[in-house]
């Protein structure tokens, strides 16, 4: 990953505020945007990015937040719908190179992985987490075999 | 016609009413159990509860068959997530979504979701009422390259009291309709325009003023 890059982190929950807080010790430009202004308290001190409060689904927003210039954009908000929406203004209104949306449900993410929509969908990864877990445990005892 | 129905509130239930006077098989999927149990007394429409960007819920609605999906929640994220599973997953050919935020409506054309603005509708309904302006501007068609524009024609019109095959029209404009009190008239050759009149026509941009002039004889 370049060094210095424009990153958008829309949600600052705990997911959005632990990624923005990495990304801006690790020395990127990070903008932060959030419908609720209290959720920035979990930002670090040494934070150094921009804080936008609103809600990222009007575009105004988005434009405050200088989305036309930024070479990534994560949507992490609690809300599928939320993130899949301006995943998808980034890429194709604003052009920006590197999408990726976080998506609970998998039945979602399939249908917008068509749409050239960069997903994460923590419940896939955290079943897939559990399987590993359990069958690194397991096998080398030989207890289950199918 | 099977029309699937995301949403709620009065909207909804007064187009439900509209849908099913038509003869429409409606479906109607809202998230609220005890605004579900309402609708389903008041309408003869089939009601489910959940949330309709749920691909699942949308299956058991019915979505595989639908013509249209139109998605009138009070959040514009869910509405377009509904209209492009709609289209998508379930190959449902005419999807609407309502865009609370008008600054959406073009948002979601360029997603590929046809969306509408209730605020730009009422807005423009408002203007148009309540403007002392003969003209309108209806809607562009087709990307801008087509204009249809309404005029009240006044006494002082040129056209006021011709028959329509004397009116000597510019090139690429189209009497569409004429609306004399509540009666709109499809008009031939042989009609006549009267003062109050509300003339609907459709022109191309390259010759819209002269147009406009013919009706109004000023200079615009």
């Amino acid at each position: 990953m370049k060094n210095n890059l424009f990153i958008v982190v829309v949600g600052c929950g705990r997911v959005g505020a632990r990624l923005a807080n990495r990304l801006s010790r690790e020395g990127h430009s990070v903008v932060v945007i959030d419908a609720d202004e209290a959720t920035f308290n979990d930002l670090s001190p040494d934070f150094s990015g921009f804080r936008v409060d609103g809600d990222a689904t009007e575009i105004a927003v988005l434009k405050e937040a200088k989305v036309n210039e930024a070479d990534v954009l994560i949507a992490t908000t609690h809300e599928d719908n939320v993130n899949l929406m301006v995943a998808q203004v980034a890429r194709k209104i604003f052009g920006v190179a590197r999408v990726l949306a976080r998506v609970f449900d998998p039945k979602r993410e399939e249908v917008y992985a068509r749409l050239g929509i960069e997903t994460i969908c923590p419940t896939s990864v955290a079943v897939e987490m559990f399987l590993r877990a359990i069958s690194d445990e397991v096998s080398p005892q030989g207890e289950i075999q199918p | 016609m099977k029309v699937l129905i995301v949403g709620g509130g009065r909207t909804l239930y007064f187009l439900c009413c509209n849908f099913t006077a038509k003869g429409y098989e409606v479906v109607i999927i809202n998230r609220n159990r005890d605004e579900c149990v309402q609708l389903a007394r008041q309408l003869s429409a089939t009601v489910v509860c959940g949330d309709g960007s749920d691909a699942g819920i949308l299956k058991d609605a019915g979505a595989m068959g639908a013509d249209a999906v139109l998605a009138v929640t009070p959040n514009d994220q869910d509405n377009l997530v509904i209209c492009q599973l709609a289209s998508l997953q379930f190959g449902v050919a005419r999807v609407i979504a309502l865009a609370n935020d008008p600054d959406n409506a073009e948002v979601f054309e360029k997603l590929g979701v046809s969306a509408f603005s209730t605020t730009r509708i009422v807005g423009s309904l408002i203007e148009q009422r309540a403007s002392m302006e003969q003209i309108t501007n209806l809607l562009p068609v087709g990307e801008g390259r087509v204009n249809v524009t309404e005029i009240v024609l006044d006494a002082q019109s040129p056209v006021a009291g011709k028959i329509l095959k004397d009116i000597d029209l510019p090139e690429n404009a189209l009497i569409a309709v004429v609306i004399r009190g509540d009666q709109p008239i499809i008009p031939r050759g042989d009609n006549d325009l009267l003062a109050g009149d509300r003339v609907v026509l459709i022109t191309l941009p390259e010759n819209h003023g002269p147009v406009l002039k013919a009706f109004t004889g000023e200079e615009r």
